[in-house]
């Protein structure tokens, strides 16, 4: 194969003519920054990149994009996407979709999506709250959050969205922040190079209706507490020089978290994305709290399986290379076929 | 022995049995030798919807009617000539239908007392005289298949569920039906188990020599062929004309096909069939409910394929909000309704036209489309190929309404010359087209058919981005400017005024009728036979049926202007009727029946006199 040449592509060249409009100071900003600036290194012309998204905030992302791109209904998008990249190998498609849209209304698209492995590149803007709407609690708001719809506090239990898409079968599955540019711009970089869906929670900040729910994560005085920063083929430790790190612990289910100083070193989990058995993945999604303690980001679970994409095309490229004459002639074989009879 | 043969004009025949005894497969084999004589055909199955109710009971009789002729002929047939009744269930489901005289024939071997028991007869008809107004041939059909078959290498089980073609070698003697392409087909049918094509072929065998020999049967009766246009003929369902008919127009507008389904009755078999044409191109996607199946065609279509979705009115229930979606994003795509009774699940596996409503304005926001209906088995081929055509011409959803009735019923379809289908070829936007050369509209229009142009991703330079928000007039751009909305909400109204649609026609051969009847979809066949038996008797009536309900004909109004009464025959509470009235200030006459059935040709000629006689 030809070497691929060069597009030398801008940040500016994704940039599309329209107005942004989220309110000031919206962590969608920076996702679109670090997205816009990251597309050149993708090296596909623009006019391959198609942007899908349902309907929130977060979805008004396609706008913003100088790609193609369809801002469709809520919750639809994966499902929308699907036809496109099953019917269309040659494009580089990309969902863009908010905690609600993804995981309400849209819950089913998702984990379907995600088990036939389409080969979607899935951004979820996760802000914990509908923001589109103005305020009320998400399937990923904490039990017992006030907002305009739940006086009284909310009795829901959240979804783990990682958890969720590692029961639904993802292949990629990855968590990053908004405000990390550089951690974002490395999760799509592992997003983009995966063959079928990769599924990427990028934790968003809604300073409006849920300001500060990720604070933690990014304050300077907390976040190297709190973050956990996968690297594959790394002992996963964290914390002010290593001080923490996770173990698995003989006759546990899962993992934990544990002083480094208490433990020897080769009872540290090494990171491996490329472990088959999702029961790994989902013991690292486990890990945090509601608090946001032990945050786990980057590449959960990075493993290989036939997109569904690639396989309905070998059917498909199958079926033709048996066939023989064109297709008109096919057609009118396929209609006197069965039983017929002929009147003179 | 040597019987006498009698010429019979048309003959209406049902077979009725247990879910579990073969009756489709029956009926159809026994449609199938009967085309192949040259016959007019139309069948009509009627199954339950459970997959096996409890067996021998009346929720679970199945059966399939043929009515066959040496003149063309229309429907499947008010009330059947012959009943074979393969049990006490099926003889007290179907007695009501037959008129008296008619022949009866019923597996003696099923008339036990716990049988009888089972359908609440206290004594069996056979022997209380309750069916001396008919000619009852009792014969031991399963007995005689087991003794038929005492010599072959099968289990009792396997011989006594051979009694179909027992039954169907009889009634093939009796009509004298060419019976090669039956053994044909059991041959490929049982190509694994040759030991079973060996039975099924001896039990047809038995079954046709039993006529010949019993005195029973006296009489052997022919039906000479119709006089039919030449060409080369197939039966076909409605089901597998319309997917035959998606076939040919994804070669006719050289585009992939993209399929997205979600199974349910009776659309299913449109799914299954796509399913086995790749070679065309054809992507099926069985989808986890029917709002990803019309999501993955809309996306499909988005991308450059022929958009499809196929289901029954819980399932456009379901899509309302992605064909909204595609309305405005004016992107091509067909959604197939084969109609059930509803509400709810209803009724899975009985007819009804209930959904021209919803098809029509079912959904939210001035949301206007194209519908179609087609109006016998072999037109659904039609029927797809024009719904694609004004699709992909206009970049619209458009509806085709099909229903139980069609879609499962079948008819000899004259083979079309397949370079004489429609040329659907489309053009991709493939340049700027604003006028400075460099910017790409979205939404500037083709004047005359007020389509936008179709540019889909991976074409260079025409990047842009479309979505549910109301667009500004070209630019596509999001606006909330209420001028440009209100411009293009008539402007969606219009490019469905602008389809073209071919004029109605009408059918009155006296050329004196005053009284029209207009129906639409599957009701052609029963209005058509009712018009033409009373034209027998010197009643003048005319005929005209819909195929295009959106955007309706033009002469639409003429020609409903030219009569002193409309009749519309509909099987929903008067849907059409409705439309019409309100369009046209026409006081048409609804006639409404929603029974799960086509309307008989019978009740339709008693209403339409009445009609024609006192206005
Ligand atoms: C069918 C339908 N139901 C409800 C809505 C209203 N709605 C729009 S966005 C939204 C929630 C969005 O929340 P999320 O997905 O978290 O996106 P965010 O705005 O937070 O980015 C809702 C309920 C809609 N547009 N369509
Ligand atoms: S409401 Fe929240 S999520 Fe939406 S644009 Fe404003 S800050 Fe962003
Ligand atoms: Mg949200």
């Amino acid at each position: 194969m030809a070497e691929p040449v060069a597009l030398k592509l801008t940040t500016k060249d994704f940039k599309s003519d329209q107005e942004v409009r989220w309110c000031p100071g919206c962590g969608d900003y920076a996702i679109l920054a670090a997205v816009q600036s990251f597309m050149p290194e993708l090296n596909i012309p623009r006019e391959r990149i198609v942007f899908v998204s349902g309907i929130g905030c977060s979805s008004r992302f396609p706008y913003y994009m100088n790609t193609y791109g369809m801002h469709s209904i809520h919750g639809r998008a994966p499902a929308i996407a699907t036809g496109l990249s099953t019917t269309r190998p040659d494009l580089s498609v990309w969902v863009v979709t908010g905690d609600g849209d993804a995981l309400s209304i849209g819950g089913n698209h998702l984990i379907h999506a995600l088990r036939r492995n389409v080969n979607l590149k899935i951004l979820l803007f996760n802000n914990r709250i509908y923001g589109l709407t103005k305020g009320q609690y998400s399937p990923t708001s904490e039990i017992g959050k006030i907002t305009k719809s739940t006086p009284a506090g909310s009795a829901d239990s959240p979804f783990n969205p990682l958890s969720l898409a590692l029961g639904a079968e993802a292949t990629f599955v990855a968590r990053t922040i908004d405000s990390d540019r550089k951690h974002l711009q490395s999760v799509l970089r592992a997003a983009a190079e995966h063959n079928g869906s990769a599924f990427v929670e990028i934790y968003q900040n809604c300073n409006i209706f849920n300001d500060g729910a990720f604070e933690e994560l990014k304050d300077a005085g907390t976040r190297d507490d709190y973050l956990i920063r996968l690297e594959h083929g790394q002992p996963i430790t964290f914390g002010k020089d290593g001080q923490f790190c996770v173990v698995h612990p003989p006759g546990g289910f899962g993992l934990e978290v544990r002083d480094t100083a208490a433990v020897s070193p080769e009872e540290i989990v090494v990171h491996d994305s490329g472990v088959t058995e999702p029961a790994y993945a989902f013991a690292l999604s486990r890990l945090p709290g509601l608090d946001l303690r032990n945050t786990p980001i980057g590449v959960f679970r990075n493993v290989s399986r036939p997109s569904y994409d690639n396989l309905v095309q070998s059917q498909l490229e199958a079926a033709r290379a048996k066939a023989t004459g064109t297709p008109e002639e096919q057609l009118a074989g396929l209609l006197t076929s069965g039983d017929t009879w002929t009147i003179s | 022995m040597t019987k006498q043969v009698r010429q019979l004009d048309r003959v209406v025949i049902r077979f009725a049995g247990d879910s579990g005894d073969g009756m489709q497969l029956t009926g159809d084999r026994f449609t199938s030798e009967t085309a192949q004589l040259g016959n007019d055909i139309s069948t009509l199955p009627n199954f339950p919807a459970e997959i096996r109710a409890p067996a021998g009971t009346l929720p679970g009789v199945s059966s399939f009617q043929v009515h066959f002729a040496d003149y063309d002929i229309l429907t499947p047939g008010d009330a059947p000539n012959v009943l074979v009744a393969m049990n006490p269930a099926a003889l007290k489901a179907n007695l009501g239908d037959l008129p008296r005289g008619a022949d009866i024939i019923v597996n003696t071997d099923e008339f036990t007392k716990r049988n009888l028991a089972k359908v609440g007869y206290a004594a069996s008809p056979l022997e209380d005289g309750s069916l001396d107004g008919y000619a009852v041939h009792p014969v031991g059909l399963t007995s005689m298949t087991v003794g038929a078959l005492a010599d072959q290498d099968v289990s009792k089980k396997d011989a006594e569920r051979a009694k179909n073609m027992f039954a169907l070698g009889l009634l093939s003697w009796m009509y004298s039906r060419p019976y090669e392409s039956t053994i044909r087909f059991l041959q490929r049918k049982f190509a694994a188990r040759p030991e079973l094509v060996a039975a099924n072929i001896a039990a047809f065998k038995a079954g046709w020599n039993f006529g010949e020999t019993t005195e029973d049967f006296s009489v052997r009766y022919e039906v000479k062929p119709a006089q039919m246009p030449p060409g080369t003929y197939r039966n076909i369902t409605g089901n597998a004309a319309l997917a035959l008919g998606i076939i040919a127009a994804g070669v006719r507008s050289k585009l992939p096909v993209f399929l997205g389904a979600y199974p349910i009755t009776p659309a299913s078999d449109i799914l299954h069939e796509l399913s086995k044409h790749k070679r065309f191109g054809i992507t099926t996607m069985q989808a986890e409910d029917e709002i990803a199946a019309i999501g993955a065609a809309l996306g499909a279509a988005y991308g450059g394929a022929l958009g499809i979705t196929t289901t029954s009115g819980p399932g456009v229930a379901l899509k309302g909000e992605t064909i909204s979606l595609a309305v405005a994003l004016e992107l091509p795509l067909v959604i197939v309704d084969v109609q059930r009774a509803g509400p709810s699940t209803g009724m899975p596996t009985k007819t009804e036209q209930a959904d021209l409503n919803m098809a029509l304005f079912g959904r939210h926001g001035e949301a206007p489309v194209a519908v179609i209906a087609p109006r016998s088995p072999s037109d659904c081929f039609h029927a797809a190929i024009e719904a694609a055509r004004i699709a992909l011409t206009h970049r619209t959803p458009v509806i085709l309404l099909s229903d139980n009735y069609v879609a499962n019923g079948s008819e000899p379809w004259l083979l079309p010359d397949v370079d004489s289908l429609p040329d659907l070829r489309v053009e991709f936007a493939t340049e700027p087209n604003g006028e400075d050369g460099t910017t790409f509209l979205p939404y500037l229009r083709d004047p005359r058919t007020l389509a936008r142009p179709w540019a889909i991703p991976g074409t260079p330079g025409l990047q842009h981005r479309i979505g549910g928000l109301e667009k500004a007039d070209k630019t596509g751009d999001i606006s909330y400017d209420p001028a440009n909305h209100d411009f293009m909400v008539r402007t969606r109204a219009a490019r469905i005024e602008a389809i073209e649609v071919p004029d109605l026609e009408v059918e009155d051969p006296d050329g004196d009728a005053r009284v029209l009847v207009l129906g639409w979809g599957s009701t052609y066949g029963p209005i058509g036979a009712a018009c033409r038996a009373l034209r027998q008797r010197g009643l003048s009536v005319a005929q005209a049926h819909l195929r295009h309900l959106s955007p309706m004909p033009r002469n639409l109004g003429d020609v409903l202007g030219g009569y002193d009464r409309v009749v519309i025959p509909e099987m929903n509470l008067g849907q059409l009727a409705h439309v019409i009235r309100a369009r046209f200030l026409v006081d048409a006459i609804p006639y409404n029946q929603v029974r799960g059935l086509p309307f008989t040709a019978a009740e339709l000629e008693t209403m339409l006199e009445e009609v024609v006689k006192n206005g």
